[in-house]
């Protein structure tokens, strides 16, 4: 918690508030927050226990597997990546579909989104933490993390796909931290926010979300060896399916926030949300059969990896389970969306929401990384499925960032609910 | 207690910090080393060795010399696949014993074509067997390395007569340079490297065959410790049937340049325009 404070503090400091006293005030917002954060109901503090458990045990699993070595995962030198950048992928596009609340909100102008954009926000900033923490996790050597910093390490920028990734993730992270921070801290004092300190923020976060989820992208369809990775969809691929799980996850988001506070909304903002979901599913599921058409149709080499993943090659089955049931839950999650239901606040836009994000998550996780090493790129056949240490380490990520959406959320609430707000600055305006 | 919670989940990581020394923390990249720095790393690598196998080794730097571009080739008519040259490389190297890890990957390729797809390499029968021929697989030291393009802090490079190399100390392992490679030929350390005393090669070179560090790449290198001070790779001097042919493609009475310009050779995967340095031919 204190670790979020700091985080915030360091995103305003440079901003020299432009008032009398933000020394005085800033500090007392800071430890305002950490009361609104670490105080609430029997069911609160039963909620965070749990993720706080379950991040100790992937922090545990972690260690040990720092210590022991990789081996205690499944990866292979023939699948070489496994469920921790599956993961990574995923996270980052949770974090660019953020960007769908921020776009109706400021460049169609929707007033009413514009209150609850903030939200998308909160979430774009945990999934950036879960997607850098899954990269850590997957290194055989965290000790060195400093080669990575530009200066200080020996960054291959630009060659090197990943070090532009590294630049996008943290810019996006900064970006957001920052539009977070200044709206809650000028709602906090009572005080219209200057469009000078967010709105080119806005704007820029509209753009550096796509580009976060096209250099993830770019990591694997720039490999000329991995043929399964090696097409021009795989960007336009990863941004229609992140604007299904983005959306789909804050959808959940809202829900929970209007079950356990005050804060109420019209529905509107959700129906804007799932029109986007409608149509950025159609699409994500057209690039998908227009993908499988070219490999199934031409029937080259280039289809093995697609052959191993839908149907099993050489004896090896392993992930036809896996992408069949992702198939399914992407149709199932789009044909619910469709029904006149989802519009409505029920069970079923819930239930659209999660078949997708479930779908998505494979599709982007187990679907597309892992095939890419299957066959190897000599036409070996190894098959891979992630160990204990893997499900621990990533359970531990996820569980961490609910653990931080669940404190950034509260405090927006909070400060939105005006529980949060400085007395003596009230009358300031 | 949260703190103390946390503390307790990390514990294992104090353990793993407790064989790090500090100036392997802070250890500059290998192109950044100036002489006399390079010179104590290797003392304090083989003191490490001497502690942990009771092993005296030498680790040796060779560098490049002036007008070498060393290029390798192989016959594919004549080669058994006897996996020779693969045992050559885990002895020469200081591999991992427990898999018994080598940079070379022989298959079996049915008659008729070169298709990995109907390719075998963990066959366990006597060879060679009718109907089949070998073809072994190693680093193909590209000139156009997609390795070297992916890795994101320079840990690995291309050296001045085309070997690829990987500072063992420098590397995060992130594995992408595995991802990008096309011929299978990087290999990730798991675990730390299990090498019985008694099987130490104690002829060592930094960028080469010296026993690697839990966590990181590494990747075959021509033998350079070898290659550059005028011997064979450990592979080619194991081939019982002449199969490989390793030298300087631009001295003009090699037999690398005799072949390379006189057989019908061929590179694997040409349409990635990797540029190997690795040859592959039939005779006639």
């Amino acid at each position: 918690m204190s670790a979020i404070s700091k985080v915030l503090a360091d995103e305003e400091k440079p901003q020299q508030m432009p008032t009398r006293g933000a020394f005085y005030f800033y500090p007392r917002f800071l430890w305002k927050s950490l009361g609104v954060a670490t105080d609430g109901s029997w069911l609160f503090y039963g909620w965070m226990t749990l993720l706080t458990g379950i991040a100790l045990v992937g922090a545990n699993a972690w260690a040990v597997q720092v210590r022991d070595g990789m081996i205690l995962t499944n990866m292979s030198d023939h699948v070489s990546w496994g469920l921790y950048i599956a993961n990574f992928t995923f996270c980052v596009g949770l974090a660019a579909g953020g960007v769908m609340m921020v776009i109706p909100a400021y460049l169609y102008d929707d007033e009413e989104m514009h209150h609850l954009v903030i939200i998308g926000e909160a979430v774009a900033v945990a999934a950036i933490l879960m997607s850098t923490l899954s990269v850590v996790v997957d290194l055989g050597r965290p000790d060195r993390f400093w080669h990575l910093i530009p200066i200080i390490g020996k960054f291959n920028w630009p060659m090197s796909m990943l070090t532009w990734d590294i630049i996008v993730l943290n810019g996006y992270l900064l970006i957001n931290l920052h539009i977070v921070g200044y709206l809650l801290y000028m709602q906090y004092l009572g005080r219209r926010p200057d469009p000078v300190w967010y709105v080119p923020f806005v704007f820029l976060s509209i753009l550096w979300a796509f580009s976060i989820h096209t250099v993830t992208a770019f990591l694997y369809c720039g490999l000329g060896g991995r043929p399964f990775w090696n097409t021009a969809l795989l960007a336009p691929r990863f941004l229609a399916s992140a604007f299904v799980s983005g959306p789909a996850f804050i959808l959940i988001v809202m829900r929970v926030i209007r079950l356990t506070s005050d804060w109420q909304w019209s529905p509107r903002p959700a129906r804007t949300l799932i029109q986007i979901i409608r149509i950025a599913m159609v699409i994500n599921l057209l690039m998908l059969v227009s993908e499988l058409f070219t490999l199934f149709y031409t029937g080259s080499g280039h289809a093995a990896s697609a052959r191993y993943l839908f149907f099993g090659s050489h004896g090896g089955a392993g992930l036809v389970v896996w992408i069949w049931s992702a198939i399914l839950m992407n149709i199932a999650g789009t044909v619910l969306f469709f029904t006149p239901a989802a519009l409505q606040r029920g069970n079923i836009r819930m239930l659209a929401c999660l078949l997708c994000i479930a779908g998505i998550w494979i599709e982007k996780g187990m679907g597309l990384v892992i095939p890419g090493f299957i066959p190897s790129t000599l036409h070996e056949v190894v098959e891979y499925a992630p160990s204990l240490t893997e499900w621990k380490i990533t359970a531990g990520i996820w569980a961490f960032g609910i653990l931080v959406l669940t404190i950034l959320i509260r405090l927006i609430e909070a400060v939105h609910m005006k529980r949060l707000a400085n007395p003596v600055d009230h009358h300031m305006n | 207690m949260g703190l103390a919670a946390w503390a307790t989940a990390l514990q294992p990581l104090t353990e793993w910090a407790g064989d790090l020394s500090v100036d392997e923390f802070l250890q500059k990249h290998y192109r950044e080393l100036k002489p006399e720095e390079k010179q104590a790393i290797f003392r304090r690598l083989e003191a490490e060795c001497r502690e942990a196998h009771g092993v005296n080794v030498k680790i040796s730097d060779p560098q490049p010399n002036e007008g070498v571009q060393f290029a390798y080739a192989l016959n594919l008519s004549i080669c058994i696949g006897c996996r020779k040259c693969a045992e050559a490389c885990t002895i020469e190297n200081n591999h991992d014993r427990k898999t018994n890890n080598s940079y070379i990957r022989v298959f079996e390729m049915e008659m008729g074509g070169i298709d990995f797809e109907k390719g075998d390499a963990t066959y366990e029968h006597p060879v060679p067997q009718p109907g089949k021929f070998y073809m072994p697989v190693q680093c193909q030291q590209c000139e156009n390395a997609p390795c070297v393009t992916a890795c994101p802090i320079q840990a690995t490079w291309q050296e001045k007569d085309g070997i690829v190399v990987v500072d063992y100390n420098w590397c995060i392992g992130c594995r992408y340079c595995e991802a990008a490679c096309p011929y299978h030929a990087r290999r990730f350390n798991w675990e730390k490297p299990t090498i019985p005393a008694e099987v130490i090669n104690p002829d060592q070179g930094y960028l080469s065959n010296r026993i690697r560090p839990q966590g990181v790449m590494e990747k075959c290198t021509f033998c350079l410790h070898r290659t550059r001070e005028g011997r064979m790779p450990a592979c080619l001097e194991a081939c019982p049937t002449g199969a490989r042919v390793f030298g300087n493609m631009l001295d003009p009475q090699s037999e690398i340049r005799w072949v390379i310009e006189n057989k019908r050779t061929f590179v694997l995967k040409e349409e990635l325009n990797t540029k190997p340095r690795f040859y592959y031919f039939f005779d006639e």
